[in-house]
């Protein structure tokens, strides 16, 4: 896929990315979640708190793709948690580099989780920070750190952000 | 008709022993009170802070006792101090951010101002304005003053106590608990993050789940898929003289058990591979093989090393059905970049999102969303027997009733 000629296309192309992330986590089809990042992609979710203060560990940790496909395998086949779905609500986007076929871009999120019983809460907001590399046949993550306005997590944390 | 008077004068634990536990300790106000007043304010040692959480002079940190706000702060030649964070005036808290540094504590509301140590220094407008109003001539600052902590440095960990009469904190946990402390922290370490996990459900049910060796393999399958932990492993239960603090340790053998297999458990599913195992590399950096060591503190601290990933969880009260656990990462200042790499990936393992503490945090919850029926009745805790004391099985709740042991007496039930 060719790299994105100016801003606006390359925020075009992040935002339709962006939208097509949500739609996989909410939709709840996550064996295809992986797929959203490089081989060798880094993914975290930390706090602004820690992400500010540049402390390394945050909720979630990986550094390849293998990984990914291991959290969803777990959250498959091993973890426990109640029946529970997320809503994405997805900001515009920013266009904050272009290096080549590299582009880097933020947006806030902010994630409604509804659980079984239909009872609803804001789950988290914050802002991904991510790195696209458009070199391949689908602009894919290379980066992308899920920054988390509060600390607090409510009960638990199983679907990615 | 039912006498209400006789009902709110039945004993909060009716049984003798340590094996049936009511469920109303988890539900009724006034225990919540109670344990404020005998538990987290009276005769106990209190996690606060790690000592490289205030390194200069001057910073400090905000934290709480139970559910209690204190401030911890470092002060002239590196001593450190903690006090209540209620200005002695009018009540507000005097330090409302997380951390920092000050060279005074001063409240907004009407400028009083206080030392390090939590003196009194300054009154605004004490001599009143131009000679009228101000405050009465036998007003004497020496008699107000934040009400202090007691603050003891063990391993590196800040600990504080309301209580005048504490025994040290090392003669506190008893020497086998306090050697496991030191096991963890064996020299100088940094903090990597912090989380916190919002619990719906009354603090001890976390504490008793931390407690509790026996769920670990059958509710974490994640765990138990992996070898990462298994009852047959080498290994045991350590409960002090109070009951109050415990050890709960496991080493690694890769080994199969028919008993468990006869037990045709849930979590038994051998055919789940890792793509990446690098997740379970396991460095034996403290050198003696134990590769999962859960220790707790009495009433509300809990050092947890999984592999090489070392947290300390300080489990907080928020009203009865609300608990707050924070989760402050840690390592150590001399960590190499492979050791940091190992605990990079199995932080991916514990907090919210952790492999095989996801579930805890929302299990207290399904019993507090069952208490409704629950007046009257008793959860039952009688694996390994009805005793509180050290044993050789992790089959075994023993450090469940040991904490029930030490809530019982503190709390006079």
């Amino acid at each position: 896929m060719a790299a994105p000629k100016d801003d606006i296309a390359a925020g075009v192309a992040v935002a339709g990315l962006l939208a097509d992330y949500a739609a996989c986590i909410d939709a709840d089809t996550l064996e295809g979640w992986p797929d959203f990042f490089t081989s060798d992609a880094l993914y975290r979710i930390t706090t602004a708190r820690d992400h500010a203060a540049g402390r390394p560990i945050g909720i979630v940790y990986a550094d390849n793709r293998a990984m990914l496909e291991d959290r969803v395998a777990a959250l498959r086949t091993a973890n426990i948690y109640e029946t529970q779905s997320y809503r994405h609500i997805v900001s515009a986007v920013r266009i904050t580099a272009r290096n080549g076929a590299s582009v880097e871009a933020e947006a806030s999120f902010l994630v409604v989780r509804t659980m079984t019983d239909g009872s609803q809460d804001m789950f988290v907001t914050g802002r991904y920070i991510d790195t696209i590399d458009f070199a391949g046949n689908r602009p894919q993550f290379s980066s992308k750190i899920v920054v988390l306005d509060s600390e607090k997590v409510d009960t638990l944390l199983a679907i990615p952000l | 008709m039912t006498d209400r008077s006789t009902d709110s004068e039945a004993p909060l634990w009716p049984d003798p022993g340590l094996t049936r536990v009511p469920y109303t300790l988890y539900s009724e106000p006034d225990v919540y009170t109670r344990e404020r007043e005998r538990l987290f304010m009276g005769r106990s040692w209190n996690y606060l802070a790690l000592e490289c959480e205030i390194p200069e002079h001057g910073d400090y940190k905000t934290t709480f006792v139970g559910d209690v706000p204190v401030v911890v702060v470092r002060g002239e030649n590196g001593a450190i101090h903690g006090f209540e964070n209620r200005c002695a005036h009018r009540g507000a808290l005097v330090c409302l951010e997380r951390s920092g540094n000050a060279k005074a504590i001063t409240c907004v509301y009407h400028a009083w101002s206080y030392d390090l140590t939590g003196k009194l220094t300054s009154v605004a407008f004490e001599k009143g304005v131009k000679g009228d109003g101000g405050m009465p001539p036998g007003f004497r600052r020496e008699d107000h003053r934040l009400r202090p902590l007691r603050i003891e440095c063990f391993a590196g960990i800040v600990f504080g106590s309301f209580a005048n009469d504490m025994p040290s904190v090392e003669d506190h946990l008893g020497p086998e608990v306090a050697a496991r402390v030191r096991r963890v922290m064996p020299k100088p370490v940094k903090v990597l993050g912090y989380t916190t996990q919002v619990l719906r459900n009354n603090w001890k049910l976390y504490m008793e789940n931390v407690k509790d060796p026996y769920h670990a393999s059958i509710l974490h399958l994640f765990f138990t898929t992996f070898r990462i932990n298994r009852l047959n492993q080498t290994g045991g239960i350590l409960v002090d003289e109070s009951g109050g603090h415990h050890v709960s340790y496991s080493k690694i053998e890769k080994t199969d058990s028919a008993d468990y297999d006869a037990a045709k458990l849930r979590a038994d599913d051998t055919s789940f591979g890792l793509k990446d195992p690098s997740l379970l590399e396991n460095r034996d950096e403290f050198g003696d093989g134990i590769t999962l060591q859960i220790l707790s503190v009495f009433p509300n601290l809990v050092l947890q090393q999984i592999q090489n990933s070392l947290v300390v969880r300080q489990v907080l009260p928020k009203g009865l059905d609300r608990t707050e656990v924070v989760w402050t990462h840690y390592g150590f200042e001399d960590d190499d970049d492979d050791l940091m790499r190992l605990r990079h990936k199995q932080s991916n393992m514990v907090g919210p999102a952790g492999y095989i503490s996801m579930e805890d945090g929302a299990v207290g919850a399904f019993v507090q969303r069952a208490l409704p029926g629950a007046a009257g009745d008793t959860t039952v805790v009688e694996m390994g027997g009805d005793t509180a004391e050290s044993q050789a099985t992790r089959a075994t709740e023993t450090s469940v009733r040991g904490f029930w042991k030490a809530y019982r007496g503190l709390m006079g039930i």
